[in-house]
């Protein structure tokens, strides 16, 4: 089965984002002045071939092993079925 | 001694490194292509700064997977002097073998210029030639250089005298103004600013030279008795 999986890579809470604060300042500056947080994540999509109970495992290595960096940032996944190309 | 300057695709100071340890310090030096896996002939590592390939994830982060990752990471479980500059600092973050991680600079701009730096521990090996709390000129030039690690882990660098270099003003929001570290064992040193661009007067200043010759020193010393 084909699976599309999309891994989501945020900073950690308690690190700060340069980024994140730029464009939370701008936002203000358009006059969302509403806007009070801003953080700026990663979307990796990754497409791949596997049983539906080694994804979520499969996927949570390459997670630790590359996609994130566990010093400063989290990871979330979402996996979802897709029909074969 | 023979120094390996380690090349990874979209490396631009290894020019740089070679230059500083054949021309000034009149040592061996030599390239190792990124395929490699081992770095066994060589008596020191070093990784220099660019932006391997072209810092797609994170900084250093595909450069920490390769296979001759192992190779570093022996040559430093055997006590040999690692020196990781600017993405060389960022690939020995990846590795593991330096606690903490890079994050964007605080301005958000990359930042080229001359920096003071203060030593801040000058009993390693990279730092023996220079005067405790010398303050030395050498460039910075980077955009990932905003040093990050948590209080535990800054209380523990503190007490094991692992900051070896801090930034006399605040050059990119870096902790502690942290401008290079060393592993616990001491032979590891990751540093944002570049002391192989620092080697001769003619390129405005030859403060970063005295870390080669730090290690050379070492280097010398280790190896007396066997000679």
């Amino acid at each position: 089965m084909t699976y599309e999986v999309q891994v989501f890579v945020t900073l950690k809470e308690a690190v700060l984002d340069p980024q994140g604060s730029a464009v939370n300042h701008s936002l203000n500056q358009l006059g969302y002045t509403e806007v009070e947080d801003v953080r700026i994540g990663k979307v990796i999509t990754l497409t791949l071939e596997g049983e539906r109970e080694m994804v979520d495992a499969r996927v949570t290595e390459m997670c630790e092993k590359l996609l994130a960096n566990p010093v400063i940032e989290d990871y979330r996944f979402d996996v979802r079925e897709v029909s074969a190309p | 001694m023979k120094f390996a300057v380690v090349v990874f695709p979209g490396s631009n100071c290894d020019i740089d490194m070679y230059h500083a340890v054949r021309d000034e310090l009149g040592e061996e030096a030599v390239y190792v292509d990124y395929r490699e896996t081992s770095l066994k002939e060589y008596d020191a590592v070093l990784l220099p700064g660019g932006f391997s390939f072209g810092d797609y994830l994170r900084s250093g982060a595909i450069a920490a997977r390769l296979p001759i990752a192992r190779g570093i990471r022996e040559a430093a479980a055997e006590g040999k002097p690692v020196l990781g500059v600017c993405n060389g600092f960022q690939v020995l973050l990846e590795l593991g073998l330096l606690p903490g991680a890079m994050r964007r600079n605080r301005q958000l701009s990359f930042i080229c210029k001359s920096v003071t730096l203060e030593v801040a521990n000058s009993s390693t090996l990279f730092t023996s030639a220079y005067q405790p709390g010398e303050h030395v000129t050498i460039p910075v030039a980077h955009g990932d250089g905003n040093y990050f690690c948590d209080e535990a882990t800054l209380e523990e660098l503190r007490t094991n005298g692992q900051i070896a270099f801090t930034y006399t003003e605040d050059v990119n929001g870096s902790v502690d103004r942290i401008a290079g570290i060393t592993n616990k064992a001491g032979n590891v040193l990751g540093m944002m600013p570049h002391p192989e661009r620092a080697v001769d007067e003619l390129l405005g200043s030859a403060d970063g030279l005295k870390m080669f010759q730090s290690i050379l020193t070492h280097w010398r010393e280790t190896h007396a008795v066997k000679n």
